[in-house]
């Protein structure tokens, strides 16, 4: 079965929203939108210093992303607005792969699979990396899951009932670096972010609990994977912005469909 | 140590400024104290510490080993963008039973509030919230910062009233940090002014007449404190039908 590229992709497509969805809220809650985008586009420079060193692009777009969130974080401790560093950090990691990965020459390095996704291109291996990565993802997060929750509603609160807010956020940093891991192949580093936020904000106006639109997130996910994955199939579109284009359908209709209810709009 | 919370030589920095320097502070089970000051004199800063938010820049800040305590911050709102109902929220970080739930919900005057949305909540309302879930796990002492900010005076008063009553059943410790002098101070057992240093402490009617109070606040809060004591005595014949309009 796994034979098929369809089926692989398929699988690959819903790994990777499955994943995003338990950080996608968080992004959403946190207001980590920027952030997500800062660490996901470092990705490319992940993967032009992966071939230059020989190592699996996973890890190189592990390694790399981590250090970006944590030196945006360190900078934003400081006293920097956070904003502009965001702005600074998104961009030039971006800038910096681009050029890093021209330095690569012939055909080792497909550039448009890895900002936009190569999704009919997956192997067993990276399917395997998807569902690792996203089964990581799951448990760090289903393990801090009471902790994050009161953290992000107040760091006060947080540390009064014991519980450390500073290594939540680093959780968080943790789970974000895995999932742009992750969702490189399927959506490529331009679109992670968008695979994070749209399917937790297309939940939101029909949730009443966190725990409600964290699933409202993982179905949206997989709706969009499967919409997008089909109209790449039939209409010959690239698959990863088709996947986002799907998500943001979906938003629009919870967004009218919350509205008609009295719900929450935003 | 015989104190709840001690802080010892407590001195912290945001940046470069100095907030808090020097603070020696002892909290006894079920005393009451209460921390007054001008805008900007470290009064949250402080509590922050003592709940162990924030790290001393020096000095030291000792908790008793297991210490329950709970703690109503000042000024929190919650945007919406997490859907979140009240009995959701007294749920963390642990979970805790329905009957629990209904219990504190209950004792802070927030009965029918446990499906609500906590950002579709009034003021008052979500201040109530906030007091329940400090309840929770019978605290040893309740930390309160400006709880009643954004309230209309009868709600702060309601609320203060709340606080008495549950302090006087529970027998718990109470600090708290208020501008409103006159609504306190005659409840609390020892007040200290705070104005990035211990201006000065002691009980109610000794701090009113110290020349340092006098000198951060004025004369004119003297008034103040007999005008409270006038409608305290007034209110408490009244507590049950006043109760009822909380929230």
């Amino acid at each position: 079965m796994l034979d098929d590229f369809l089926v692989r992709a398929v699988l690959a497509a819903v790994g990777a929203a499955l994943a995003a969805a338990p950080l996608g809220v968080f992004v959403v809650w946190r207001r980590m939108a920027y952030f997500g985008d800062a660490t996901s586009h470092a990705a490319i420079l992940g993967v032009a210093l992966a071939l230059a060193l020989s190592v699996p692009v996973f890890a190189g777009t592990l390694v790399v992303a981590l250090l970006v969130a944590f030196g945006v974080a360190r900078l934003t401790g400081r006293g920097y607005a956070a904003d502009m560093v965001l702005g600074v950090a998104a961009h030039a990691a971006l800038a910096t792969g681009l050029v890093a990965a021209s330095f690569l020459s012939g055909p080792r390095l497909n550039l448009e699979a890895y900002l936009f996704g190569d999704i009919l291109a997956v192997s067993k291996m990276d399917l395997a990396v998807i569902w690792g990565g996203g089964a990581a993802v799951a448990a760090l997060i289903g393990w801090r899951w009471q902790a994050l929750l009161l953290s992000t509603l107040s760091p006060d609160l947080a540390a009064a009932s014991g519980v450390n807010p500073e290594r939540e956020r680093v959780t968080l940093m943790l789970a974000l670096a895995l999932v742009v891991a992750v969702a490189l192949k399927v959506v490529g580093a331009l679109l992670i972010a968008a695979l994070l936020i749209i399917p937790a904000a297309a939940a939101r106006p029909l949730s009443r609990t966190p725990e409600g639109m964290l699933a409202g997130a993982a179905t949206v996910g997989v709706i969009a994977a499967l919409g997008g994955l089909w109209a790449a199939w039939s209409l010959d579109t690239p698959a990863g912005p088709s996947i986002v284009c799907a998500a943001a359908i979906t938003f629009g209709i919870s967004a009218l469909g919350g509205r008609l209810l009295g719900g929450h709009g935003g | 140590m015989s104190g709840l919370i001690e802080a010892r030589g407590l001195t912290l920095r945001h940046g470069t400024r100095e907030v808090l320097r020097d603070v020696d502070f002892s909290i006894a089970p079920g005393e009451i104290v209460t921390v007054v000051g001008p805008n900007g004199s470290g009064k949250s800063t402080l509590l922050r510490a003592l709940i162990g938010a924030l790290r001393p820049s020096r000095g030291k800040v000792t908790r008793q080993p297991a210490l329950r305590l709970g703690y109503v911050p000042q000024g929190l709102r919650l945007d919406g963008s997490m859907p979140m109902t009240v009995a959701r929220f007294l749920n963390l970080p642990s979970r805790v039973s329905a009957a629990d739930c209904a219990k504190v919900l209950d004792d802070a005057g927030a009965g029918d509030l446990a499906g609500r949305q906590m950002s579709d909540l009034s003021g008052g309302q979500f201040q109530r919230v906030l007091l329940a879930r400090a309840l929770l796990n019978d605290p040893q002492i309740l930390i309160l910062d400006e709880p009643t900010t954004g309230l209309d005076q009868p709600g702060q008063a309601s609320f203060y009233r709340q606080i008495e009553a549950l302090r006087n059943r529970m027998g718990c410790a109470v600090l708290m940090v208020s501008h409103e002098l006159h609504v306190v101070m005659s409840a609390s057992d020892r007040v200290i002014c705070l104005n990035g240093h211990v201006c000065c402490e002691g009980h109610p009617e000794v701090v009113a007449q110290a020349e340092e109070y006098r000198a951060l606040f004025g004369t004119g809060t003297q008034g103040a404190l007999a005008l409270y004591r006038h409608e305290h005595t007034h209110s408490h014949d009244h507590a049950p039908g006043e109760t009822c309009n909380a929230g």
